[in-house]
C-alpha cells in the first residue's frame, strides 16, 4: 500500500471494496465494480446554492406548518387542520404513539434537519467548520432517515380522495407549501453530506 | 475480481457515519469487538464507534424483524379507523380500506396504497429473511442482486407510513359531532409500529456481510 493518506482512499459502505479516490468532473458518478453501489458523485450545487435551497425549504416549512393544509364541508359546517391538529387529534383519540411518530417524522426530524444544515453551510460558505459541527453532522447521518414529509403529501391525497366521497373538499395553501417542500426535499435527496467533511477549511478546524 | 482489495483484507476501516478510512492493527481486534469496553477505538474525525462489521447484525436484525411481524399480524387483523356517522359504524381495516379506495373511484390511488401498506412490508420481511439466511450460511449466490435488493428495501421502506398519514389526516378532519367522525383504531398503531420497526431492522443488516463468505467462482 505504502504511506498512502487515509483521506487519499474511499471504501464502499456497501461491500468494503477499497477504492483510490479520483477527482471527478461534472456529471461523473463514481460506482463500485463489485456491489453497483454509488460511491461518490460530482457536485453540481454550490455551497451558496445548497444555502439558499435550504433556507427556501425552512421558509416554506414554516407556511406548511401554518397553514391549513385541507378544509371539508359537510351540510354548512367547515372543518380544516394543520400538521399539529393532526397531531394533537392523535394525541386525544387515545394514539399517542402514532402522534409522537407523526411529530417526529413530520415536525421535529425535519426541521431539525433543516436548520442544522443551515447552519453548517452558513459557515461553510465562509470556509469555516460551524461550532458544533462534529456532533450535528452525527447527529445528521442519525436522524436522515427518518424525514417523510413526502410520503405525507402522498398520504393527504390519498385522504382527499377517501374524503371526496362523502364532503365537500377544498385544498388549503399548506397542500401546495408541502408540495413544493417535497420538491425540495428531492434536490437534496441526492447530495452527499459526507463532502461536508471533506471541504477544504480555510482557518482553524 | 482479484483486483478488488476489502477493507477488511488491508487492514483499513471505514467509519459508518462520516465514511473517514482508518486504520487498524492487529492489536486493535479486541477493541473493535467490544462494543462496550472502555478502549473501543472510535473513529478520529467524529467520535462514532469502529466496527469491522456493525455489531451483532444478525441477532439485531432478526431481533428487530421478528418483532415487526409479530405486530402486522394485529396491523392486518384489527381495524385501523372507524368510520361514525348518524346510522351506521364502519370500521376499516388496511385491506378494507383499499378496496374502498378502488370502489370510489380512484383504482391508481388504491395500487399506491396497496403498495405501501401491503406490498413493501411483506417484500422487507421476504427480502431481509432471505438476506440474512443466505448471508449467514455465507452463500455466494446472487451476491450483486441481493446488494441491489437491501438498497431496494432501504429505499422504499419508509413508503408505508402512508396509512398511518392517511388515519391522522382523516381523524383530524373528519369531526363533525354526531353527523360525521373519523377515529384511529388499535391497528394503527400496530401498523405505525410495525413500520418503524422493519426500518429500524434493515438499518442494523450490515450488507457487507452479503460479501463474506468464501468465492467459488472467482
Amino acid at each position: 500500500m505504502g504511506p498512502t493518506p487515509p483521506t487519499a482512499l474511499l471504501i464502499c459502505e456497501y461491500c468494503d471494496t477499497v477504492y483510490r479516490r479520483r477527482p471527478l468532473v461534472h456529471g461523473d458518478v463514481a460506482r463500485c465494480v463489485r456491489c453497483e453501489a454509488e460511491l461518490e458523485r460530482h457536485h453540481a450545487l454550490s455551497v451558496n446554492t445548497l444555502l439558499a435551497l435550504v433556507l427556501t425549504a425552512l421558509i416554506v416549512f414554516v407556511q406548511a406548518n401554518m397553514w391549513p393544509i385541507v378544509t371539508l364541508g359537510l351540510s354548512g359546517q367547515h372543518n380544516s387542520t394543520t400538521l399539529w391538529g393532526m397531531i394533537i387529534a392523535m394525541w386525544r383519540e387515545q394514539a399517542q404513539v402514532v402522534s409522537v411518530l407523526v411529530a417526529f417524522t413530520l415536525f421535529f426530524f425535519p426541521l431539525a434537519k433543516m436548520l442544522s444544515l443551515g447552519w453548517l453551510l452558513w459557515f461553510a460558505r465562509r470556509g469555516r467548520r460551524a461550532p458544533g459541527f462534529v456532533p450535528l453532522m452525527v447527529a445528521l447521518h442519525h436522524f436522515g432517515p427518518w424525514t417523510m414529509s413526502e410520503v405525507f403529501v402522498l398520504g393527504a391525497l390519498v385522504a382527499i380522495v377517501k374524503a371526496h366521497a362523502y364532503f365537500d373538499v377544498v385544498a388549503d395553501p399548506g397542500i401546495y407549501a408541502y408540495a413544493a417542500l417535497t420538491l425540495l426535499i428531492t434536490i437534496f435527496a441526492g447530495v452527499d453530506l459526507r463532502q461536508l467533511w471533506n471541504e477544504p477549511l480555510v482557518g482553524l478546524a | 475480481m482479484s483486483g478488488l482489495r476489502r477493507a477488511s483484507e488491508l487492514g483499513l476501516i471505514a467509519c459508518t457515519v462520516c465514511g473517514l478510512v482508518c486504520r487498524s492493527g492487529p492489536g486493535d481486534e479486541r477493541r473493535l469487538q467490544g462494543d462496550g469496553v472502555d478502549d473501543a477505538m472510535v473513529c478520529p474525525r467524529c467520535g462514532s464507534g469502529l466496527h469491522r462489521r456493525k455489531p451483532h447484525s444478525y441477532a439485531r436484525t432478526w431481533a428487530l424483524l421478528i418483532a415487526a411481524f409479530i405486530m402486522y399480524i394485529p396491523a392486518n387483523v384489527l381495524p385501523i379507523m372507524r368510520t361514525a356517522s348518524l346510522n351506521d359504524v364502519d370500521d376499516n381495516t388496511i385491506i378494507s380500506g383499499v378496496v374502498e379506495l378502488w370502489r370510489a373511484g380512484s383504482p391508481n390511488l388504491a395500487v399506491i396504497v396497496f403498495t405501501a401498506s401491503i406490498v413493501v412490508p411483506v417484500l422487507k420481511f421476504l427480502a431481509l429473511g432471505a438476506l440474512l439466511l443466505s448471508s449467514q450460511l455465507g452463500s455466494d449466490w446472487a451476491r450483486l442482486q441481493r446488494a441491489k435488493l437491501f438498497r431496494l428495501v432501504e429505499l422504499i421502506g419508509y413508503w408505508s407510513m402512508l396509512d398511518v398519514f392517511v388515519v391522522a389526516l382523516l381523524t383530524a378532519l373528519v369531526r363533525f359531532s354526531v353527523l360525521s367522525l373519523v377515529q384511529p383504531l388499535p391497528g394503527v398503531i400496530f401498523f405505525g409500529l410495525t413500520v418503524v420497526l422493519t426500518m429500524l431492522a434493515s438499518m442494523s443488516f450490515d450488507p457487507r456481510l452479503i460479501w463474506d463468505g468464501k468465492d467459488t467462482d472467482d
